[in-house]
């Protein structure tokens, strides 16, 4: 067990590594940052100086080297575009990320399981059918597009829901919260609906999927057969079983929630990490590209690597494959 | 309770929720909510030449001198000034001035600032010249003494602001914030000017407060207590804000979203041309273009080739369909505001038969290829402009094959860095003097001499050295009737040898609240101390 726990932790810096370097790559090709960070008629030998105190003129290699050594530091530089270090700035944007994303999976999961339910309980009505259209649209539906199409319902025709930014929030330490004002609350709906509505469709989706496919499984009939209640068949028998998979999934989502945060935050001007990745992107700010690479991608690793152990934790099949060596 | 039961109960309790918090909060007074879409990226006054950011501190710091309403100069830190000889500009300082943390303004904040603006770092090194000595004479008086004359002394200084040389050197923040910033700096996060608001608080990229400043010397001619920004990068939701009455002003309101803002009940859209000159460049250095299927010559040396481009396009189609409406068509390459005489110009017809038959001259009857460098995210519909200027010369049987790419590419390839790699390029320039020098210096003078300054943006190379004698008397000459007619000598040689295609001035359109009255600069600067807001 403890040889397989390194192994995947060996595999996950192997993947940190190439992410690294193929961020690293990538960023050649997004332009010259001193363009950005100088006035149009600043004189080339400014321009120069800029580069040379950038480092930018040192070759690729020695690049990427000094940037490995500060990053295995947690040392991402200092932004270009804000003169500030980019690990306060990243700090100072993750709480929002983080909440926005919890909120967005609480939305999905609570939502997508009982419309799932639903719709596999009674699939012939027509509120189901209802569902399993909308649902449609929601998977195939973009995410700025339905940001906006709220944006334009609740925040400009009703005018019920803030269009952008946070709301006023609480700080604890350095970790700041919109979940305890008003403004903060109303300010999350709209964004945390737009990022969540895709894993609701799938969860929904998914959960109607099980939920049939156990319906028909032999020991709901043997539980029919012993005269158990309706009640107690479906949500003590099959809910249980049809929730294992719909957790792993939820759980492997949250990382791409985070990820995909980007669009949800650029449209709602969402003070979060996303927003500050695409903001660097536009402006070739290459120390916090970088970063929120690095940053996304140890998340993703680590999500993955916990929730193969706790397979193994659950599934004790998988367990005794891994004890067996190849 | 069924499940279809619960499931409606959950929403109905959803809709009441939302029903319940419901209530938009008033705008409470005086208090000015503005988005832009761009940011406010340091408060060091030295560390960036930009828009947005040079309005913003100009709500917190001041300049010795200032510009009106009508981009007048007017006196501001300095109350009057004089020159005694032509290259001594004597400077007479407000008294009675405080900076925000209390320090009273002399003459050494000036002598500080004006050291610290020419150090290695700044981006304003070019608003003193670099071999001027300043002087402090007394507390209240400084002379700027010149190696040679220089009528446009002041012309950049409503944008170099005086800081406080106590409060510098208190925080270790001497040396200007330079734009490659290796640790972070003081200066950047927080200010300490003499202006009429002061910052209460920065969230880089998030949110920027100011707060009046209440021992401003000055008469206010706003209304408001609180100035509260916002970036707002997404076109579609900065436009949304301002039609919820979330914010009061936003810049720009896209193109497409004009007719909309203008239709609704509580915003306006205020539009006026822009200073910036949007114009088109052709490389007529190279003995071969670097993109293009003629070799071993370069047919923009031929004079009937540019004329010939010159008239093939139809500014009138590009503001009616590209720019709809939101656009000044113009003759010259800066923009009129900026030089008395700009009326004196006009722009030569479209005409595409002229156009064929210059290049059939020329010895290019079927037409040529030529590769065009454009940005599409720099100017206001560039991309679009440029697609637009490619079936207008395909028409004279001129095939263009258009490079549009963001400008962080852009850039690095057109530029004097990049080796001005471009053979037919779109570019926009705002003086940052306000006046022609700059233009004729840096946009049309020669670049033949790699160690000079003068041509570095001049990205086609145009090159006459009568029009260089000129730009360096208008450089010189201290009576203004005579140094605009020196500067119309030389945009006439300009325009006889069809060195650029000048296309127009874009609009600027600041979508406004309608509870707001301010007062917009052809320089764009958004300054909400001269907004009104009524309850």
């Amino acid at each position: 067990m403890l040889a397989f726990i390194l192994r995947r932790a060996l595999q996950s810096i192997g993947v940190m590594i190439a992410v690294g370097i193929i961020a690293f790559t990538m960023f050649r090709f997004a332009g010259d940052p001193v363009n950005q960070m100088v006035a149009i008629d600043t004189t080339p030998a400014q321009r120069a100086e800029v580069r040379a105190s950038l480092g930018l003129d040192d070759p690729v290699p020695v690049q990427f080297a000094r940037y490995f050594i500060n990053a295995v530091q947690f040392k991402f530089g200092v932004s270009y575009q804000f003169r500030q270090p980019v690990s306060a700035l990243l700090k100072e944007r993750m709480p929002a990320t983080l909440e926005l994303a919890t909120c967005a999976t609480v939305i999905a999961m609570v939502f997508g399981i009982l419309m799932g339910i639903y719709s596999a309980l009674r699939k012939d009505s027509f509120f189901a059918k209802v569902l399993q259209a909308v649902s449609l649209i929601g998977i195939s539906l973009p995410t700025f597009l339905i940001g906006i199409l709220l944006i334009y319902l609740f925040a400009v025709t009703l005018g019920w829901l803030p269009s952008f930014g946070r709301g006023d929030v609480v700080k604890f330490g350095w970790w700041t919260t919109g979940l305890l004002t008003i403004s903060g609350l109303k300010a999350l709906i709209m964004p945390s609906v737009t990022l969540g509505l895709f894993q609701m469709t799938l969860i929904m989706r998914l959960v109607r999927a099980e939920m049939l496919e156990v319906l028909r499984t032999d020991y709901i009939r043997f539980a029919r057969a012993r005269g158990l209640t309706t009640r107690a068949i479906h949500f003590g028998h099959a809910l249980k079983n049809t929730l294992v998979p719909v957790i792993t999934v939820a759980g492997l989502q949250f990382g791409s929630v985070i990820a995909f945060a980007i669009i949800t935050e650029t449209v709602f001007q969402w003070p979060g990490m996303g927003l500050l990745f695409v903001q660097a992107v536009q402006n070739v700010d290459i120390p916090i590209m970088a970063a929120y690479l690095l940053v996304v991608s140890l998340i993703f690793v680590t999500i993955n690597l916990i929730v193969d152990i706790l397979y193994t934790v659950v599934d004790p099949r998988l367990r005794a494959t891994i004890n067996r060596p190849a | 309770m069924s499940i279809r039961q619960t499931f409606i109960a959950a929403a109905a309790s959803l809709i009441a929720f939302a029903t319940v918090s419901a209530s938009v909060l008033p705008a409470s007074a005086q208090t000015l909510r503005y988005a832009n879409q761009g940011d406010l990226k340091s408060l060091d006054p030295y560390t960036l030449r930009e828009t947005t950011t040079i309005a913003h501190h100009g709500q917190v710091y001041e300049g010795l001198v200032g510009r009106g309403k009508d981009l007048q100069i007017i006196p501001a830190l300095a109350e009057s000034w004089e020159t005694p000889e032509p290259t001594r500009w004597r400077f007479h300082l407000r008294k009675g001035v405080k900076f925000h943390n209390g320090d009273p303004f002399t003459a050494d904040d000036v002598v500080f600032s004006a050291d610290r603006v020419r150090a290695k770092g700044s981006d304003f090194t070019t608003v003193i010249p670099a071999d001027a000595k300043v002087l402090k004479i007394d507390d209240y008086t400084v002379d700027f003494v010149l190696t040679k004359p220089n009528p446009i002394l002041t012309s950049q200084w409503d944008v170099w602001y005086i800081m406080d040389k106590k409060w510098a050197e208190a925080n270790n923040a001497n040396a200007p914030t330079p734009a490659a910033a290796t640790s972070p700096s003081f200066a950047s996060l927080n200010a300490n000017g003499t202006g009429p608001f002061t910052i209460e608080s920065h969230q880089p990229g998030v949110k920027t407060v100011f707060k009046v400043n209440p021992n401003w010397w000055g008469k206010p001619e706003h209304n408001l207590k609180e100035i509260i920004f916002t970036p707002i990068a997404s076109d579609a939701t900065r436009v949304a804000a301002l039609l919820s009455g979330e914010v009061d002003i936003i810049e720009p309101v896209p193109v497409q979203d004009i007719a909309r803002v203008n239709g609704s009940a509580n915003a306006a859209v205020m539009a006026g041309p822009e200073l910036r000159t949007i114009f088109l460049g052709m490389d007529q250095i190279r003995d071969e273009l670097l993109f293009s299927n003629i070799k071993g010559k370069n047919p923009f040396k031929d004079i009937r080739v540019r004329e010939a481009f010159y008239k093939a396009i139809d500014i009138e189609l590009i503001k009616s369909r590209v720019m709809r409406g939101l656009s000044t068509p113009s003759a010259l390459m800066i923009a009129p505001p900026l030089f008395k005489l700009s009326g004196d110009f006009t722009r030569p017809k479209y005409d595409a038969d002229g156009a064929k038959k210059l290049l059939a001259d020329a010895g290019y009857p079927d037409g040529f290829e030529v590769g065009m460098d454009c940005p599409n995210d720099r100017y206001v519909n560039d991309a679009a402009i440029c697609q637009a200027v490619v079936g207008m010369l395909a028409r004279i049987g001129v095939k263009v094959i258009l490079n549009a790419q963001p400008k962080a590419l852009y850039f690095a390839k057109v530029f004097k860095t990049g080796g001005f790699n471009t053979s037919f390029y779109l570019l926009g320039w705002t003086p940052g003097t306000q006046d022609s020098h700059n233009v004729m210096h840096d946009i049309m003078g020669c670049r033949d001499d790699p160690a000079s300054p003068r041509g570095a943006t001049n990205l086609g190379g145009y090159c006459n050295k009568q029009f260089d004698a000129l730009t360096d008397q208008v450089l010189q000459e201290t009576d203004t009737a005579k140094r605009d007619q020196l500067i119309k000598q030389a945009y006439e040689i300009a325009a006889k040898d069809w060195a650029y295609i000048p296309l127009h001035q874009q609009a600027l359109a600041w979508g406004v609240s309608k509870k707001v009255k301010i007062v917009q600069r052809p320089d764009n600067q958004v300054l909400p101390y001269w907004a009104v807001k009524s309850e």
